[in-house]
């Protein structure tokens, strides 16, 4: 295991996460389709995933990918209980922008 | 079987009542009711033999709270308050055919449940969960089987739940502090906090704030004229027989302890308080028109004297706090129920259009009357062993305390005969009222012997709570 | 056996009223009645075996049946004792009862809830017995409100009646506030002596090593005297006493003459030993004793209900008993509290009498002449009028010449209040005496048709009462006192020997002149002028003020009771709604703080997670740049 840090260094993984965390942030703040939004919640938890697990070869401790795992689970159950969401939104209103959810304001 | 097995007991009689449905639910809760006070007499004849009957279970480790009921003598005479008013209390509503009547029942049960997990959790957090988790059943009950117009009956019971809610989060923040400090919920762990003379006042002052909404001590009463009036009569019953005995009981077991400084410091200007509540709910209870808020503001006046008689920091004050605690919640219970009836029957509960009571029913008016001499402390009553002592701890504070908190004897005297005679003498037989059946009369033989017998002999009371107090007094008397 | 006949002299009345209360409905008034009158003759007959026993030089009997309370400074017993003092009071409760008793079943005859009022009776004879048998001063105290709440019960026996109600309640409370003072009075004492016990207490003093502030036991004995004052109806709390004729007439002789407004002496003289001690108190006492007697004696002058007068004279006596106390010579009082029970009972149960035959009728501007008809009862409101003004051989006589004699020797001033207030006592009794039974019957035709002699079970007590005013006097006579020595064991001071000298037989001299002056005033006015009172509103002048009992209770409801009314309305009416209001004004802040927050929450979830993102952002930025 310890190769494959020395081939490729663990500030890479640090640099890939951030950027693949970036992505999906702004993925989330400027496309206004939920699904595309979603897509982009996915990237950035796995940007999470990826440090993670770098971080756990790196220390050499295994409670990092057990982590992943819990949170790979929670993931796809969230995923499952938001496109439900989604489902039922897009039956009411015909479609998914989120331009056209006001309705829940104080 | 330890003190945790009569609140599986409560729990599971309120989910159970709730299950049998409408038709045997007064009955179930009365079973169950019973049932969780001849445990309690249990666990108390167990605790004299000396055996434990404290239940303790860590539950988390960070923050550390511990699943702690302890029992020791002033817990348990309290948990024995909760569980004998509580079927007194299933039994005073069997007159009445309410709507949802096994939410109703269930609801009582799980309040005095909560009531007296409060009475018994060792640990602060769970004090204070249980402590708020008694405020649901009651703002349901008020809400939905209270009397007279939904619209302002909803005002005042939501004015209740924040008001008291409110008031129960200042000590939520004290907890918290002092959780900061020692690393501990734990009673004894607080006890032993060293704290500075500010940090002391800040947290006695939280604790206050709790506890003086809920006594109600007055400015902070302004809630409980309203809801004594409209909640339904167990619905007072538990506020008032039970329910603000907890404030008194945690004023005890908490907060002189906790910050023994601060209550020696100021302990004047909370009996001056405390005192200046007693001349007041008298004199307003002169003014009521309506029966059941003249029992309210007298309830203000005795409870004043209670909690004076706690802040004097002698074991008089807190012997006499928990001898009057008792006999209050009796007599209360009593009086409500009285009140309830004669409303029941006259459908009203303005003063001025009652009357001529005694002509119709002899025997109501003479327990009627003995609940009012106990109200007003005739000795003899168990009211006047807890008068005795508090005033004599008042007197050791202050002699001019004694005279003024010994006005209650007078004033109480006044408001209650006046209401007595306008009640229920004259001549003014217009209104037929039924006597009284066999269950009623039971009720009030029940709560009338209570009182009478520990009014001669007080001492299974006193003797089981002394040594405690003792104890608790020990702390509260370390200042540094 | 001692044991147990102690507690069957306590509760030998308690079971009588349980039974009456219990099953009384079910038997006849009769039978109830005589359930009553057996319940406290059994405590009689006791009372009597004790009195013999220990009049022969036996020794006083305590009984301690278990420990009642427990406070920091001091234990409270429930505990009773039969000493010389408390059997010579037993004596005469119980027997006075008994008759009053007997008496009762004829007068209270046909009332619907003659069961209750005999049982409400026996449980004011058992409190009675429980004030004066107490060993300590809180049992004494549990007594003192039982017979308060008895008195209570018994002032509105006729409770359909909303004046005789309000009379009730004033009784109570006027006495609660007295009431307050005893149990304040009982904190000190608890407080300075370390017990409530009499035998403690006494010990301590008279084992000469006393160590209290006497400025405190001062304020202890001040204390227990307005305790006095509410009980025994003295300034300023009398005022309850006059209107507590409203009960029944046994019940105005029992309770409200010859027992329980005597409490009061009862404690004072129980506790001699702690007033002796403040002279300052004792001076109180005596001045107030005397005034009381006064002011009543004068207010009595006017009355024209008949047991209005005997309640003003009862307020008179009782103040020269006080006014005894207060001089120290306790004996003196405790003598003429006996004699005044005798010939005050019957005075009472005479009036009794004749309202029984004038069918209710208390005014006696409308009796008259009736001496021709009840002649049974006239002689013994003789004789008893003749005790009550101070005429020998009668009881009275010697009883109020020691009380005055007391006075001349201590104090002048005192001495001539209370000779012109027995100069007042022996007109308006006469005065009574003759409008009420000589000269023409002023009554209607009807109840003059009606007029008759009670039955004999009235007038067997009005007989054996008044030969008792007749020769009661003989237990302490000048010179040769059975009760001095009787009492001298409950006595700590030495009690004062008046030489049967010039100065004694002058002052008796100028009592027995001072009596017939007043009664020949009343001979005068109403036997030779034939003045009968007028209507009330022809009454002018100070009669006026006197008939309208100096207002005072007009003046206690102008500064007590309405400004504690108002005091209501003000809290009700401002500081409620300003507490309360000041609630909702929180309410109403958070409202609006809330109206303008809620701008933020626009729904947009854009918006949200912009404002998200750069939170974390500007977090994380914050942990940075730290």
């Amino acid at each position: 295991m310890e190769n494959i840090l020395e081939q490729i260094g663990i500030d890479n993984y640090i640099y890939l996460s951030t950027l693949l965390f970036c992505v999906g942030a702004f993925g989330v703040l400027y496309r206004r389709n939920a699904i595309v939004m979603f897509m982009s919640i996915e990237i950035m938890l796995n940007a999470v995933n990826l440090l993670l697990v770098a971080f756990s070869t790196y220390h050499q401790d295994a409670a990092g990918q057990v982590f992943v795992f819990f949170s790979m689970a929670v993931a796809a159950a969230e995923v499952a209980v938001g496109l439900a969401i989604l489902v039922a939104v897009y039956r009411n209103i015909k479609n998914i922008d989120i331009d056209n959810l006001k309705k829940l304001k104080g | 079987m330890d003190v945790s097995f009569i609140l599986i007991i409560l729990l599971f009689g309120a989910v159970a009542t709730y299950f049998v449905g409408d038709k045997w639910a007064s009955k179930a809760a009365l079973i169950f009711s019973t049932c969780a006070f001849a445990a309690t007499l249990y666990v108390i004849y167990r605790y004299n033999m000396g055996e434990k009957v404290s239940y303790l279970q860590t539950w988390m480790s960070r923050p550390r709270i511990v699943i702690g009921l302890q029992a020791d003598g002033m817990s348990l005479l309290m948990l024995l308050l909760t569980t004998a008013l509580t079927p007194i209390i299933v039994l005073t509503s069997f007159g009445n055919l309410f709507p949802k009547s096994r939410s109703f029942y269930a609801l009582i049960l799980f309040m005095a449940f909560a009531m007296a997990g409060t009475f018994l959790a060792v640990d602060g957090l769970l004090y204070y969960i249980f402590w708020e988790l008694s405020l649901i059943p009651i703002y349901f009950i008020a809400l939905i089987w209270g009397s007279g117009e939904a619209e302002r009956r909803k005002k005042d019971v939501v004015k209740f739940f924040i008001y008291t809610f409110a008031g129960s989060l200042f000590m939520l923040v004290a907890f918290i502090y002092l959780y900061t400090k020692t690393g501990s919920f734990l009673n004894l762990h607080l006890y032993n906090a060293k704290l500075t003379d500010t940090e002391q006042l800040w947290i006695f002052l939280g604790f206050f704030l709790a506890y003086a909404i809920k006594i109600p001590i007055i400015p902070f009463h302004t809630w409980q004229a309203n809801v004594y009036q409209k909640a339904p009569a167990a619905g007072t019953m538990l506020l008032s027989g039970i329910m603000l005995k907890m404030a008194l009981y945690s004023i005890i077991r908490w907060q002189l302890p906790i910050a023994p400084k601060a209550a020696h410091d100021y302990k004047y200007i909370f009996i001056a308080l405390c005192v200046a509540g007693v001349i007041y709910g008298s004199i307003l209870a002169l003014k009521q028109t309506n029966l059941k808020k003249l029992l309210a503001y007298s309830s203000l006046a005795h409870v004043g004297l209670i909690a004076a008689g706690a802040y004097t920091l002698t074991i008089d004050g807190l012997r006499g706090a928990f001898v009057q605690m008792i006999a209050h919640g009796f007599v209360v219970v009593g009086l409500f129920y009285a009140a309830e009836i004669i409303s029941r029957r006259y459908k009203t509960e303005e003063i001025a259009e009652m009357g001529g009571i005694r002509i119709q029913s002899a025997k109501f008016a003479s327990m009627f009357m003995i609940l009012v001499m106990a109200s007003v402390a005739l000795p003899g009553t168990f009211n006047f062993i807890g008068e005795f002592e508090l005033l004599y701890s008042l007197a050791q504070a202050n002699i001019w305390l004694a005279v003024l908190g010994g006005t209650t004897i007078i004033l109480g005297a006044f408001y209650m005969l006046r209401m007595f005679q306008q009640v229920m003498l004259g001549d003014k037989g217009t209104k037929v009222f039924k006597d009284v059946t066999f269950g009623e009369g039971f009720t009030f033989v029940l709560i009338i012997a209570v009182l009478l017998f520990f009014g001669l002999y007080p001492r299974p009371i006193t003797d089981f709570v002394t040594p405690s107090l003792q104890k608790v007094l020990v702390y509260i008397n370390q200042i540094n | 056996m001692d044991t147990n006949l102690a507690l069957l002299l306590l509760l030998a009345p308690l079971a009588g009223f349980l039974l009456n209360i219990f099953i009384g409905k079910k038997l006849s008034g009769n039978v109830s009645g005589i359930l009553g009158s057996v319940a406290v003759a059994v405590s009689f007959a006791v009372t009597l075996k004790f009195f013999l026993q220990v009049n022969g030089g036996g020794e006083p009997i305590n009984v301690n049946l278990f420990k009642w309370m427990t406070l920091a400074n001091f234990d409270v017993n429930f505990a009773f004792q039969l000493d010389q003092l408390s059997l010579l009071w037993l004596m005469f409760v119980t027997g006075i009862g008994t008759l009053i008793h007997i008496y009762s079943i004829s007068y209270m005859h046909g009332d619907e809830n003659i069961h209750k009022y005999f049982g409400y009776l026996n449980l004011f004879v058992f409190f009675m017995i429980t004030l004066v048998m107490g060993s300590n001063l809180l049992i004494m105290f549990i007594g003192w409100e039982g017979v308060g709440l008895c008195s209570y019960l018994l002032i509105g026996f006729w409770y359909k009646n909303h004046d005789f109600n309000d009379a009730a309640k004033k009784a109570f409370i006027m006495n609660r506030i007295g009431d307050l003072g005893f149990l304040i009075g009982i904190f000190i004492i608890g407080y300075l002596f370390h017990s409530v016990d009499y035998i403690d207490i006494k010990n301590a003093i008279t084992s000469g090593n006393l160590d209290i502030d006497m400025t405190w036991l001062g304020i202890a004995t001040l204390c227990l005297f307005i305790g006095a004052c509410g009980k025994s109806a003295q300034i300023p709390l009398y005022t309850w006493l006059p209107d507590a004729m409203a009960g029944p007439t046994p019940v105005s002789a029992l309770i409200h003459a010859a027992t329980m407004v005597t409490a009061g002496i009862f404690m004072i003289t129980r506790l001699n030993f702690l007033f002796d001690l403040t002279p300052d108190v004792q001076n109180i006492i005596a001045i107030v004793g005397a005034f009381t007697s006064l002011i009543a004696a004068s207010i009595g002058l006017a009355q024209n209900d008949i047991k209005k007068v005997l309640a003003y004279s009862t307020v008179s006596q009782l103040g020269l008993m006080f006014l005894a106390l207060g001089l120290g010579a306790y004996h003196v009082a405790v003598f003429h509290v006996i004699t005044h029970a005798f010939f005050k009972a019957c005075l009472f149960l005479g009036s009794g009498s004749v309202i029984h035959a004038m069918h209710g009728e208390q005014d006696m501007r409308y009796m008259g002449g009736l001496r021709k008809v009840m002649g049974v009862t006239f002689i013994t409101f003789l004789i008893s009028t003749l005790a009550i003004s101070g005429l020998p051989p009668f009881s009275g006589f010697f009883s109020k010449d020691e009380i005055l004699m007391t006075a001349f020797h201590h104090n002048k001033v005192l001495w001539v209040v209370g000779s012109i207030a027995s100069i007042m006592t022996a007109f308006y009794m006469f005065r009574l005496l003759y409008l009420t039974f000589y000269k023409d019957f002023r009554g209607t035709e009807e109840q003059k048709k009606h007029l008759h002699e009670s039955p004999s079970l009235i007038t067997f007590p009005l007989i054996v009462l008044a030969i008792l005013a007749l020769v009661g006097g003989a237990i302490s006579l000048p010179g040769h006192s059975w009760l001095n020595e009787y009492l001298s064991p409950i006595l700590t001071n030495h009690i004062e020997h008046h030489e049967l000298g010039t100065t004694a037989y002058m002052l008796m001299g100028i009592a027995i002149i001072g009596a017939l002056i007043g009664i020949g005033i009343a001979y005068f006015k109403y036997i030779k002028q034939g003045f009968v009172p007028g209507k009330d509103e022809e009454i002018t002048g100070f009669s006026k003020v006197l008939y309208n009992k100096f207002y005072v209770d007009e003046i206690y409801t102008a500064i007590i009771v309405k400004p504690i009314y108002a005091l209501g309305a003000f809290f009700k009416n401002v500081t409620e709604v300003a507490f309360s209001g000041f609630i909702f004004g929180l309410g109403r802040l958070a409202n609006a703080l809330s109206t303008q927050g809620k701008v933020i929450q626009n729904g947009s979830i854009g918006f949200y997670l912009l404002v998200f993102v750069l939170g974390i952002c500007s977090i994380i930025a914050y942990i940075f740049l730290k």
